[in-house]
């Protein structure tokens, strides 16, 4: 093991990162926008909406991320109206065409994510929610968004992962973000196992923080579910038996 | 259209002789990422500590970084790894993996990776009181794990397995920087005689929905003919 070579790989990977952030966060962004879109779209009540939704998805879950990006960057140059259209400067930029591809890649599995989040709100709060005479929008807004927001968390944070892995092969149309680099490194120095174990430890890096964070917004999203301090003792529980009272203080998490 | 034709004029043939090499190459990871994942399954519930540490080190590490580092590590160094293997059994010279190999080898541990948290869990769902049951009508261990755990085991990790095959079938498209002439790497070539990328590539996309399609269609029927003798709520 060369570790002098490790030390000196570590800081010029580490200048990857930048790259690596903005391909994972613009396209997470974008991506999740039109995720919702999507999701909502397989939910109406239309007869085209939901199949053209679903056709979506089905095509972008059921080829591989790779496929998608050279379709992007390389497969519309071939068209010459799209060379000449006001698009190719978004087009012609390798950074661009990652984005879009790592969006709608991450917008078709997302979509799948949120479209569950949604189903799982109890038909009750959305029939009281009508009840209480709420508009559509203010009913999506302070009833079914939030509850399928935190129904989905869990899934989502898993996407977050994928994404930060799949940025990796934006490096395939010459971007030098983290596994670029690593790439470039491996090739110049030929000693494969001490540029991989420093990149692996940087990619380990960053989902270990996305785990601790959708973790952290878990707590904070469900307060109601954090083990609470037991209920103070009044004269009213002087009735109540030892056995039957940490049974009210312990909270149950709600059935999936 | 013409390019697309059998024969030397076209890409057809090409292009269907690659998927079966796609096909082969995936069943290759996806069979070693099975052994791989049964072995580490059994080793993470074998219940001794640092076996257990070191599958966990294993599938953390490896479902946390990106398959293209792995397929790098082996692509240059897996020639090394292989001649330090061989020496240990005597065999010293020149040996050169071939693209296949390499890449069947670094899918398959990614595969293996998320097949061990599938395996594991599906170990776990055999219920205690079964094996329990078949300890007290005095079955061999070896008959236990055939006749209890296996046939429950692949039940409950089938749906799991199905998830990780597809995984393992769209990894494959990165092989194509080993060189490997797949899907991919043949839509490259095609692309770059022809000038003609758009169409190459979504030739390769219809190929791979086909590929994923057939296989979740497979898989539904393993698991209905799997699940033929168990009754279900609706």
């Amino acid at each position: 093991m060369n570790f002098e070579l490790m030390a000196e790989a570590f800081p010029q990977l580490i200048e990857g990162i930048p790259l690596t952030l903005q391909l994972v966060f613009l396209s997470l962004a974008i991506g999740f926008v039109l995720a919702v879109v999507i999701a909502l779209a397989r939910l109406a009540k239309d007869p085209v909406l939901p199949r053209l939704a679903y056709g979506f998805v089905y095509v972008f879950r059921g080829t591989p991320l790779l496929v998608q990006i050279f379709l992007i960057y390389y497969g519309l140059g071939q068209f010459e109206a799209v060379r000449e259209s006001i698009l190719w400067i978004v087009l012609k930029e390798p950074f661009w065409c990652a984005i879009i591809a790592l969006a709608l890649n991450t917008g078709a599995y997302t979509s799948e994510i949120i479209r569950g989040g949604i189903q799982s709100v109890p038909w009750g709060q959305i029939e009281a929610g009508k009840a209480c005479g709420m508009s559509r929008v203010l009913l999506f807004r302070r009833i079914v968004f939030p509850v399928a927001i935190r129904q989905a968390l869990p899934a989502y944070g898993n996407e977050i992962i994928l994404m930060v892995k799949s940025t990796s092969l934006a490096s395939t149309i010459t971007i030098l973000e983290v596994t670029g680099i690593a790439k470039k490194l491996i090739s110049a120095t030929w000693q494969p196992i001490e540029i991989f174990l420093v990149a692996g430890a940087i990619y380990l890096t960053m989902n270990f923080i996305v785990t601790r964070g959708i973790a952290m917004s878990e707590r904070r999203l469900n307060p109601h579910l954090k083990d609470r301090p037991l209920p103070k003792r009044t004269a009213l529980d002087r009735g109540v038996t030892a056995a039957s009272a940490p049974a009210a203080a312990v909270p149950s998490k709600p059935a999936e | 259209m013409e390019m697309l034709s059998w024969g030397d004029a076209g890409w057809g043939d090409e292009l269907v002789r690659a998927a079966f090499t796609t096909l082969l190459v995936a069943l290759a990871a996806f069979g070693l990422g099975l052994v791989i994942g049964s072995g580490a399954a059994a080793l993470r519930l074998s219940g001794f500590a640092p076996f257990r540490w070191l599958v966990e080190g294993y599938t953390t590490f490896i479902r946390g970084i990106p398959e293209l580092l792995v397929l790098y590590l082996l692509f240059f160094g897996g020639n090394q790894a292989a001649m330090a293997v061989a020496s240990v059994f005597g065999h010293t010279g020149y040996i050169e993996l071939d693209a296949f190999t390499i890449g069947a080898i670094a899918i398959g541990i990614v595969s293996g990776a998320y097949s061990t948290e599938v395996i594991r869990g599906a170990i776990l769902a055999v219920p205690r009181g079964e094996i329990e049951a078949a300890k007290a009508c005095g079955m061999s261990s070896w008959l236990l794990f055939r006749r209890i755990m296996v046939p429950q085991v692949a039940r409950f990790a089938l749906p799991g397995l199905g998830n990780v095959w597809q995984l393992t079938l769209k990894d494959t498209a990165l092989i194509s920087i080993t060189g490997l002439v797949e899907i991919m790497r043949q839509a490259q070539i095609a692309s770059g005689s022809t000038q003609q990328p758009f169409t190459f590539y979504v030739c390769a996309a219809i190929l791979y929905l086909l590929l994923t399609s057939l296989s979740n269609f497979g898989f539904g029927r393993a698991e209905s003919w799997a699940n033929r003798g168990v009754r279900r709520a609706a």
